[in-house]
């Protein structure tokens, strides 16, 4: 275990945080929860401590028992919090009201929630001013500007007299950290602040977040459940599981040498951007995430760890120093280590090498021809006064795919992807443009479209939490199609539907229950089954996996790899993730603003030349590696509205490679390279090349950690 | 990337664990079930007595509810006549008794009318949404526009004084009321993913409303259900005030206490007790639908009558 250091009272290595030993219970009806469990972590001015770890895992807990805010039925059931030397679990609370604002600030995951909507972002954070010092109103005034400034506000003085509805969700997120920063807080803690943003977004805020760091040598607590923000910003880290922190060091030795299995496991099991299923099938980590009800005796990742043995059910392992300042809960964490690079050494063998080319001789499955959808915002009063705003949510889409393939749309937040999904199942009418399956024109609404098409085209959903009704069992849930579709009722619907469930690694007895008795994993497991249950041969999938923790959405991504392999289903992936993407599909479609700027198989979209939009998007992923070069491309201003016509590239006012007035008033012609890899874009596909592979070869080349 | 969660517990559907979400320690302390309050324990005892009454009540009456007793009239309490007896030496506690019967049977099938048809419009065009919703919303506005009271005393007024018209008046008082509930509910319903599945499969409206819709919205039925039933009784029973609701010699409570007021100098107990049978049912069910409300976590505010 870490020695925390007591250096000199002041200085860079003064400790500002201290936890030792830190027990948090959670009383239920069930008896008593044990959310932390003896953790312990020191924090010194100037450096960021990373907590990392799953939903579950008790990271914000730990946050929460910090600034004294746990939930009602929370207690500290043991160990102590200590600030600059002072006890924070005893503290008086007039001091602690003092202290918490000015000296601890937190930066909360929802900024939209975290500002009061009725006051303008100016006032709010100099009233943080006002509480806490004694300053005049001109005084806090001028300070909220210089910390808008700080926070690399565009235009501080506009910015301050807006509401949060007219801020951006980055521009939410920097006021809220201007409002951490606004009394030189010495201890700063930050619960996934950006978990709610668009990468590219995230990416910003993470350089911000950087560069505060030497500027007000506050200390940080970072917690997230991204390794890849996690290795970006923070000096030491650690990794917390079932209420433990399993590991603990540097950031660097933390990722180059996991001593703990469960870190291990974590980043084996995260898609990286330089393969994909073809080559390699994602690690799994077994199991679920222990009731914290009942504590179990021995090592609480024993049942789901790969390097067990007998020692680790009877015993439950200390804190095991493994290098001075890292530390690790695992008895064998030498052997681990030396039985992990041994299963390395010959990698688990990919699902089944599919490489032949395809041929797009065969028709396509589905093409989708110049689909544009409006939606229009209506501020008439009776049809007569005021304005009417369209938004072009789809601005003219072309794609196609095969049976048997998968195609990812991947883009922001805003992009159009959900409505182009929306439009092939019909949920959604499109307003012009048409959608052919099979060759066939797609009515616009599922109703209207015939049976078998209906069949033949389903989907998977987003939110495991509502795609199943709460009310009806999930075998009621998979006996519907089955009676629909197959015209099964009865007991071979019944077996059909045990079948489905065995198909998605999942027991039998499943049918009689209800899907609140369900882990997310599960019921996302189950609306596959449910998709799967008419054997359809397109699955539009919606960002099946964005809401499911690391380890359970690499369960999800290889079971439906595997599924595609046993039924030749043809995928239409819809994700924000990058490396989801690089991972699970065989050719890509890059779209911004309701178009596409760039499509053509997986492996050519990920190697340049890349539209500059690629080119951003993929920059701005936090690599799980914290040596990983930080790519300086980052897109500034907002995102365009989509209710503005563009006559030209709707990408032109973020563009970092922007040519000139071209750009702005002429459509960008379609490059077509080898494989159908289609870029749109002004700049000669040669100069993209040449330009991108001297300014991009470290993020293309990064490296698996593994290795 | 945002991740919206669906807030069904908000819309007053089940609970979900929320096992697989980020936040899902933060969730901690959310309500749990079958934890006794007080409402429920004072509520439910009142609820029960009166329903006891409605069930045995003419087996337990001394007299029946219209014998005179001319020698008897105005009668305090007594061994012989519990609550007193009226002007015309009827047993003021057999009417109250008996009236527990008329009164509630009354406001029970009123409310359940109501809030069914309630139901079933609000379902509708909330899950329809577009000119029809439009349409019938508005005309419920208008409905909406005119006091309750005033309006079922409008109602009955013109359709004349029975029974069966009282009920026919405070059902279309709550239709919409009721509406305006139960759409809320749809459109909060009809945009998580499950509806959206279903449309998927091509299933027809009547379907998704009554398969899909409908199970999730049983626990603001049942509260809207509970909150109606209190004000059915004070309807129906301030129509029998006025004397335009059910007519005399029916031993309903607010007859009673409207004939009782004649003589309140001289005989309170003839207003006293059909007013605590009354008060002592509404406060009941009153008590029982905030434990209901609060415990299938609907959101209050929707108190208007």
């Amino acid at each position: 275990m870490s020695t925390p250091m007591s250096g000199s009272p002041s200085g860079p290595t003064e400790t500002v945080l201290r936890v030792v030993d830190l027990s948090i219970e959670y009383s239920t009806g069930r008896g008593p929860v044990r959310a932390v469990r003896d953790v312990s972590l020191t924090i010194h001015r100037g450096e960021t401590f990373g907590v990392v770890g799953e939903s579950g895992s008790g990271k914000s807990t730990l946050a929460f028992a910090i600034v004294g805010y746990l939930a009602g039925n929370g207690c500290v059931s043991g160990g102590s919090i200590e600030y600059r030397g002072r006890d924070l679990l005893r503290m008086p609370r007039a001091e602690l009201d003092a202290l918490r604002g000015a000296k601890i600030a937190m930066v909360y995951q929802d900024p939209m929630s975290s500002l009061n909507p009725s006051i303008t972002v100016g006032e709010q954070v100099e009233e943080v001013i006002l509480a806490h010092e004694r300053l005049s109103r001109a005084a806090s005034r001028k300070k909220t500007l210089e910390l808008f400034s700080a926070v690399n506000m565009p235009e501080p003085e506009a910015i301050s007299r807006r509401y949060p509805h007219q801020l951006s969700g980055g521009q939410q997120q920097r006021v809220l950290i201007a409002m951490a920063l606004a009394c030189n807080p010495d201890l700063l803690i930050m619960d996934e602040p950006t978990t709610g943003l668009d990468v590219t977004t995230e990416a910003q805020i993470l350089d911000l977040i950087g560069s505060l760091k030497t500027r007000f040598s506050s200390a940080i607590l970072y917690i997230s459940h991204n390794l890849g923000v996690i290795a970006r910003v923070s000096d030491r880290i650690g990794v917390m599981y079932a209420g433990q922190m399993v590991e603990q060091g540097p950031v660097r030795e933390v990722f180059r040498r996991q001593s703990h299995p469960y870190t291990a496991g974590l980043l084996e099991c995260l898609p990286k951007l330089n393969f994909g299923r073809k080559t390699h099938s994602l690690a799994l980590i077994p199991g679920m995430i222990p009731d914290l009800s009942e504590v179990p005796r021995g090592c609480s990742f024993e049942p789901r760890c790969r390097s067990r043995r007998p020692r680790c059910a009877e015993e439950s392992p200390p804190l095991i120093q493994v290098d001075p300042g890292h530390a690790s809960r695992c008895f064998f964490w030498r052997e681990q280590e030396i039985e992990r690079h041994a299963a390395v050494a010959e990698p688990p063998a990919a699902v089944t090498a599919q490489t032949e080319t395809r041929v797009p001789s065969a028709p396509p499955l589905l093409s989708v021809k110049n689909l544009r959808r409006e939606y229009r915002d209506s501020n008439k009063l009776l049809g007569l006064f005021g304005t009417e705003r369209v938004v072009h949510a789809l601005d003219g889409v072309d794609l196609s795919l095969q049976a048997n393939e998968t195609l990812a749309v991947v883009g922001e937040s805003g992009c159009g992807k959900t409505t182009l999904a929306r439009c092939v199942v019909g949920l959604v009418e499109p307003t012009g443009g048409t959608v052919e399956f099979d060759q066939a024109s797609l009515a616009g609404i599922a109703a209207r479209r015939d049976r078998e098409t209906r069949r033949r085209l389903q989907m998977v959903f987003q939110n495991p939490d509502s795609t199943l009704n709460p009310r009806r069992t999930i075998g009621d849930a998979l006996r519907r199609p089955l009676q629909l579709f197959r015209g099964l009722s009865g007991r071979p619907a019944d077996e059909a539907a045990v079948e489905l469930l065995k198909a998605v690694r999942l027991d039998g007895r499943y049918l009689s229950r209800l899907p609140n008795q369900l882990s997310g994993g599960e019921k996302q497991r189950v609306g596959i089954a449910r998709a799967f249950a008419t054997n359809p041969d397109l699955i539009v999938c919606d960002e099946p996996v964005s809401a499911l923790d690391v380890s359970v959405q690499a369960a999800i991504l290889n079971l439906l790899g595997e599924l595609q392999l046993r039924d030749h289903t043809a995928y239409l992936f819809i994700s924000h993730d990058m490396s989801v993407v690089r991972y699970l599909a065989d050719r890509v479609a890059v779209l911004y603003l309701g178009r596409i700027c760039e499509t053509g198989p997986v492996e050519r979209v990920f190697a340049p030349p890349h539209h500059p939009y690629t080119e951003a998007l993929l920059s701005a992923i936090p690599v799980p590696d914290p040596d990983a070069e930080v790519n300086p491309i980052r897109l500034e201003g907002p995102v365009p509205s989509a209710s503005e016509v563009f006559e030209g590239c709707p990408f032109h006012t973020r563009c970092p490679r922007k040519v000139g007035e071209v750009c702005e008033r002429q459509k960008p012609p379609a490059q077509t390279g080898a494989d159908g890899h289609t870029i749109f874009c002004h700049i000669p596909v040669a100069t993209l090349t040449k330009a991108q592979s001297s300014s991009y070869g470290a993020a293309t080349s990064t490296e698996n950690l593994v290795s | 990337m945002s991740v919206p969660k669906a807030d069904l517990e908000s819309l007053g559907a089940t609970p979900s664990t929320g096992a697989g979400d980020r936040s899902g320690m933060r969730r901690k302390g959310a309500t749990r079930f079958g934890r006794a309050s007080p409402e429920m324990v004072i509520g439910g005892l009142l609820l029960l007595l009166h329903f006891v009454l409605v069930l045995i009540g003419p087996y337990i009456t001394p007299f029946p509810y219209t014998e005179f007793h001319m020698a008897d009239a105005l009668q305090p309490p007594s061994w012989s006549y519990w609550f007193g007896t009226d002007q015309f030496g009827r047993d003021v506690f057999s009417r109250v008794v008996y009236g527990a019967r008329g009164t509630l049977l009354l406001a029970a099938s009123a409310t359940a009318l109501g809030v069914g048809v309630g139901v079933a419009i609000g379902m509708t065009v909330g899950y329809y949404g577009g000119k029809l919703d439009e349409f019938v919303m508005r005309i419920m506005d208008g409905l909406l526009s005119f006091p309750s009271l005033l309006l079922a005393m409008l109602i009955v007024s013109s359709l004349g004084s029975s029974s069966i018209n009282v009920i026919i008046a405070i059902m279309i008082v709550f239709v919409p009321r009721s509406t305006r509930v139960l759409r809320s509910v749809a459109l909060g319903l009809k945009s998580l993913e499950f509806v959206e599945a279903a449309k998927v499969r091509g299933e027809s409206g009547f379907y998704v409303i009554t398969r899909e819709l409908l199970p999730n919205a049983a626990g603001p039925i049942v509260v809207e259900l509970a909150i109606r039933l209190s004000f059915a009784i004070l309807l129906s029973t301030s129509l029998g005030f006025i004397g335009i609701g059910v007519q005399p010699p029916a031993p309903d409570w607010g007859l009673m206490v409207s004939e009782g007021r004649k003589y309140l100098q001289m005989a309170p107990w003839l207003m006293l007790f059909p007013a605590l049978a009354i008060s002592s049912v509404v406060i009941g069910t009153n008590l029982f639908g905030d434990w209901l409300g609060t415990r299938l976590s609907v959101r209050g505010g929707r108190r208007d009558l």
